[in-house]
């Protein structure tokens, strides 16, 4: 139908021969399946650093502020330096599932779930450290314009540190509320393919009955607009406010008026970096290098590049006026020749070669589409950044307008574990949101798919753009009995057997003997005497034509089909040729076993 | 009374489409329909009036933005005023500058939230709310029409459905109470 059409220069983004099911078993995969040993293994290390970081903090509070690094020059440094970092990675998120969806850029789709979630995780790290700044958490209510105790002693809402609280708990929250509301389908997805009754409960409750009616669907869409519409200021607002904290001072290097363009832009540059760091690990770990392409790696290198850009002309900008000016204070900004070459010259040059040097490597085609390459610059982009926020505080408060106050900033060891333990409980929530949440968007992968798929525009070269694009399903029943909540409803139909030919459905045996004898050698035979036979129909990707290939070859019960292994696997692929791999993608063994255990 | 039903179940969005409109051009009543993913143009073809959730929205702002105007006029003008930096307090208008963050985040706060809300509501959507979709598959790669069968001939209809390309038909009769 030439309503899929696209234009065939365009790169498939999803590759390989994918129909809807295939995507539903590939996202569902890593929810279902079991944790590996390296999950495991960085999961423990994240852990740690969490407990580590908690630590310091329960320290911090406990004792009081005077635990950090601070002075009484340098008032702020690591607290807000990470609090400003954590914020900006929060960018890319909603950039991704915005401003991408109102530019109608199909490749968001496989990245905005992540990405969604590397924003609200990052978010709650940035909230952590402004709660610990105030010294007694216990009173953060007080930011809060709520009567008190003091007469009617208000917050102060001239004040840009009180538009950050506003700022960062509205962008939490709506961030928060489109993920959700984008994650039900997925969610009523993995709630339908689960055969565990645990699980289906969770899931049950976490999608909210979300049963995919037309008008939801309709809702559904609008919703996403209108919270596209809404987020995309909101995500600029956001760093404009963050970049208000400084600008509106009159410290030398924070007064300055393009902060909130160029704050916003290195936010999301800063943001992208992440989401390259987490998803070029993600794609690999849970299997997704269909969905998650070099081609998506190439898109997001390219928002690197602009960001990276506009925060290049920043730099040079702040450079150049400090010099221009002729104001002394001003040669001791973050970006002058004072810091260049003052105490202060390894954080400028770590500044300069992580965000403005190394990024540019990024011009060259092969280097964007390396994946280790991109890999390497998107950590350096994270520490670059990491140092233009601490040049930013550090440098510039280090050289004050009064010289005998002057100093160095020193952190303690509370001030890199509270650091450290942030990066701990980021990962710690990341993991577990890659084991429990299904990490693509697949509802709306599946509405790309024929147009962006690889094989329907393999089909579209081959046989011209009308070639019909109708994708017949092999039929197979549904997971936990036949309605998902209508007792003993069967869908069985007239109509199947003379769909599907049953009387041609012949297995060669002469051809096969020697296979087929194999095959059963490694499963066991089926012995109608002592045994019964299993609806093999229940395995998730046998539908009434399979299962009588395989009655025919002689297997007939789940304990046989559970013990196959990969040898046997080929050995049915070799002698029913339909459906290559299918019986391994679906992990009929794997089903087989608990269908068994349950009987 | 028994309201019948029959569902349709189709295994592509493409073929889907076509039957609804064959469906609908042979003035039989879709009651509903159950997808996987949003079918592009679906709601037009089954005939649903367009959404007014974003006409929602658009009224949570303005209350969003009156509930700001509100409390700063409120609270930095009229109850306590401050010399705060030299920003002027004499009157909202000219301390306004200072509260457009705060108004702008609270536009979009309510706007947000409460379109959300009334999405969830509307189509029923919280914690423990049971799942409605009458068959496991439709989440994943089957969609379901649902088709009324009173005062039609079952058989008939069972026939065009199948030639609209339906690979499961299903007879559903249910009760309802009064």
């Amino acid at each position: 139908m030439s309503s899929h059409y696209e234009a065939p220069i365009r790169e498939p983004l999803v590759l390989g021969e994918k129909s809807y099911h295939d995507i539903s078993v590939d996202v569902g995969a890593p929810v279902l399946g079991k944790a590996n040993k390296s999950w495991w293994i960085v999961f423990t290390i994240a852990l740690i650093a969490f407990l580590w970081g908690l630590g310091c903090i329960i320290y911090t509070v406990s004792t009081g502020i005077g635990v950090w690094g601070l002075n009484k020059t340098i008032g702020w440094a690591w607290d807000i330096t990470n609090f400003v970092w954590w914020v900006g990675i929060g960018h890319a998120g909603t950039l991704i599932s915005a401003v991408l969806l109102l530019f109608r850029q199909k490749w968001r789709m496989a990245v905005n779930r992540s990405a969604e979630a590397m924003t609200i995780f990052a978010v709650v790290q940035a909230g952590l450290f402004p709660i610990i700044h105030m010294g007694r958490p216990w009173l953060a209510y007080w930011v809060l314009p709520i009567p008190n105790q003091f007469g009617s002693l208000w917050v102060n809402f001239n004040s840009p540190l009180l538009w950050d609280v506003f700022a960062i708990s509205t962008y939490l929250s709506i961030s928060l509320v489109f993920w959700w509301t984008g994650l039900l389908p997925d969610f009523a997805m993995i709630r339908d393919r689960t055969t565990s009754p645990f699980q289906k409960k969770i899931y049950g409750i976490l999608s909210f009955g979300w049963s995919g009616r037309v008008k939801d669907w309709q809702r559904f869409e609008e919703v996403s607009l209108v919270l596209a519409g809404l987020a995309t200021p909101l995500v600029l607002s956001v760093h404009t406010i963050v970049s208000f904290d400084f600008a509106t001072s009159v410290v030398p290097g924070w007064h300055s008026t393009i902060f909130p363009p160029y704050f916003v832009a290195g936010a999301i540059f800063s943001g992208f970096a992440m989401v390259q760091t987490l998803l070029i690990i993600m794609r690999k770990v849970s299997n997704l290098e269909s969905y998650i392409t070099i081609l998506h790696i190439e898109y997001m290198n390219k928002v690197i590049l602009l960001t990276g850009g506009i925060v290049t002309v920043a730099y040079l900008t702040e450079y150049f006026i400090g010099w221009y000016s002729g104001v002394p204070y001003e040669n001791y900004t973050y970006l002058s020749f004072g810091a260049a070459t003052g105490p202060y010259w390894w954080a400028f040059w770590a500044l300069i070669i992580c965000n403005l040097i190394v990024p540019l490597s990024l011009w060259v085609k092969s280097l964007r589409r390396n994946i280790m390459w991109t890999f390497f610059v998107a950590l350096v982009i994270n520490i670059g950044m990491w140092f233009e926020r601490f040049d930013i505080i550090v440098v510039d408060l280090s050289k004050d307008r009064l010289t005998s106050s002057w100093t160095m900033f020193q952190p303690t060891f509370v001030d890199i574990g509270t650091f450290i333990g942030t990066i701990g409980f980021f990962f710690v929530l990341f993991l577990l949101y890659a084991r429990t949440f299904p990490v693509i968007a697949q509802a709306e992968v599946k509405t790309i798919l024929k147009s962006s798929g690889e094989s329907f525009k393999k089909l579209r070269a081959e046989h011209g753009d009308d070639h019909s694009h109708v994708q017949t399903v092999e039929e197979y029943p549904a997971d936990a009995g036949p309605s998902a909540n209508v007792e003993d409803k069967d869908f069985d139909s007239s109509f199947n057997a003379s769909d599907e030919n049953f009387e041609n459905n012949e297995v060669d045996f002469e051809a096969h003997r020697g296979k087929i004898d194999n095959l059963l050698s490694g499963i066991g035979t089926f012995d109608p005497s002592n045994q019964t036979q299993d609806d093999l129909k229940k395995i998730s990707g046998v539908g009434p034509v399979m299962e009588q290939k395989l009655h025919q070859l002689g297997i007939f019960t789940f304990e046989q089909v559970s013990r196959m292994t990969d040898r046997e696997y080929d050995l049915l692929d070799e002698i029913i040729s339909e459906f290559p791999g299918r019986a391994k993608r679906d992990d009929w063994a794997g089903q087989a076993l608990m269908l068994k255990n349950k009987n | 009374m028994a309201a019948t039903k029959i569902h349709a179940i189709y295994t592509d969005d493409d073929l889907l489409m076509q039957a609804v409109k064959q469906t609908r051009a042979a003035n039989y009543h879709i009651s509903e329909v159950f997808t996987p993913f949003p079918v592009h143009g679906l709601d037009h073809a089954v005939g649903l009036a367009p959404t007014r959730i974003a006409i929602t929205s658009f009224l949570y702002g303005l209350v969003g933005l009156s509930v700001a105007v509100l409390m700063m006029n409120y609270i930095m003008i009229q109850d306590w005023p401050q010399n705060i930096g030299g920003k002027p307090s004499f009157t909202f208008y000219q301390n306004m500058p200072a509260f457009i963050p705060i108004m702008f985040e609270l536009t979009v706060f309510f706007a947000g939230h409460l379109m959300v809300i009334t999405f969830y509501m509307r189509s029923k959507l919280w914690p423990f709310k049971k799942a409605e979709n009458p068959d496991l598959r439709t989440t994943d790669d089957h969609f379901l029409m649902e088709v009324d069968a009173d005062n039609h001939d079952v058989e008939m209809l069972t026939k065009f459905l199948y030639d609209t390309g339906a690979s499961e038909i299903s007879l559903i009769e249910n009760e309802q109470d009064h």
